[in-house]
């Protein structure tokens, strides 16, 4: 565990913290980007540069604008969070989960995971599998990404009033 | 702790705080939050297995994790959609007055 790691991992935890719980909208998106940079920061400290900077483009660049859009459109009425027992049940289902994933981790990841040699992933040979092994996921990925283009802009269209 | 056991903590700490968030926030844009945040922290463990598995010129995790990224876009574009419809149909985002299909 180096020390780069445990600043990314604190950024990214601690964004992630700061999205679920800040009262207002626009700062829970806002820590939404913190937390994401944070991770392509950890991609680019695991040694996986294109997926670290694909995260930027994608999720910084992209989805936290989205998400800042949808507030922009929808009226901010600061809705507390749940509270009494729906919020009881939240935490605890969310802090079994946790307890459960830590307790798989220290008890069976051990065995692998010698910090060897970082792997070369150059974005020649990620292309090259992105044309040759995996052609036939990339066009479902594309066909997919059409169709939830048109999807998107088909719900959130404004219904025309019937004139006729 | 080995690096790859404190990536998978991380990642375990992620989604813990993505469900809670997705579980107890009131705002359904808050709700899709939690759910790109748990997204995230899966491909996080992807990435994690490519780095310090024993077989990482495969690339099977990187494209494994670039599909995810892409299929998350657009999960998150027809969800932002669907609740800006709602919104202009019910006036509202709160997941708490959204019960009318509540049995």
């Amino acid at each position: 565990m180096t020390t780069p790691f445990v600043i990314l991992a604190v950024v990214a935890i601690g964004g992630a913290v700061a999205a679920m719980t800040m009262r207002k909208l626009v700062h829970c998106a806002l820590a939404l980007a913190v937390c994401f940079v944070g991770l392509a920061g950890l991609y680019l400290d695991l040694s996986a540069q294109f997926v670290g900077l694909v995260q930027i483009l994608v999720y910084v660049g992209a989805v936290v604008i989205l998400i800042v859009f949808a507030i922009l459109l929808t009226r901010n009425d600061e809705l507390p969070a749940q509270t009494g027992r729906t919020r009881f049940a939240g935490v605890g289902v969310s802090a079994v989960v946790f307890a459960v994933l830590a307790w798989a981790v220290t008890a069976g990841g051990a065995k692998m995971g010698a910090a060897g040699t970082p792997p070369e992933a150059a974005i020649k040979d990620i292309g090259g599998a992105l044309m040759q092994r995996f052609v036939l996921p990339l066009e479902v990925v594309g066909l997919l990404l059409t169709a939830a283009l048109i999807g998107a802009v088909v719900i959130a269209m404004e219904e025309k009033q019937s004139t006729r | 702790m080995n690096p790859l056991a404190s990536c998978l903590m991380v990642s375990a700490l992620l989604f813990s705080v993505g469900l809670g968030g997705a579980l107890t926030r009131r705002s359904s844009i808050l709700v899709l939050v939690g759910i790109e945040l748990m997204l995230n922290a899966a491909n996080l463990n992807f990435i994690a297995f490519w780095r310090y598995g024993p077989h990482p010129e495969a690339l099977t995790g990187i494209l494994f994790v670039i599909f995810a990224i892409a299929i998350a876009a657009a999960e998150a574009a027809v969800g932002l959609a669907l609740i800006l419809a709602i919104y202009r149909h019910s006036k509202t985002t709160d997941v708490n007055r959204l019960d009318a299909m509540k049995g």
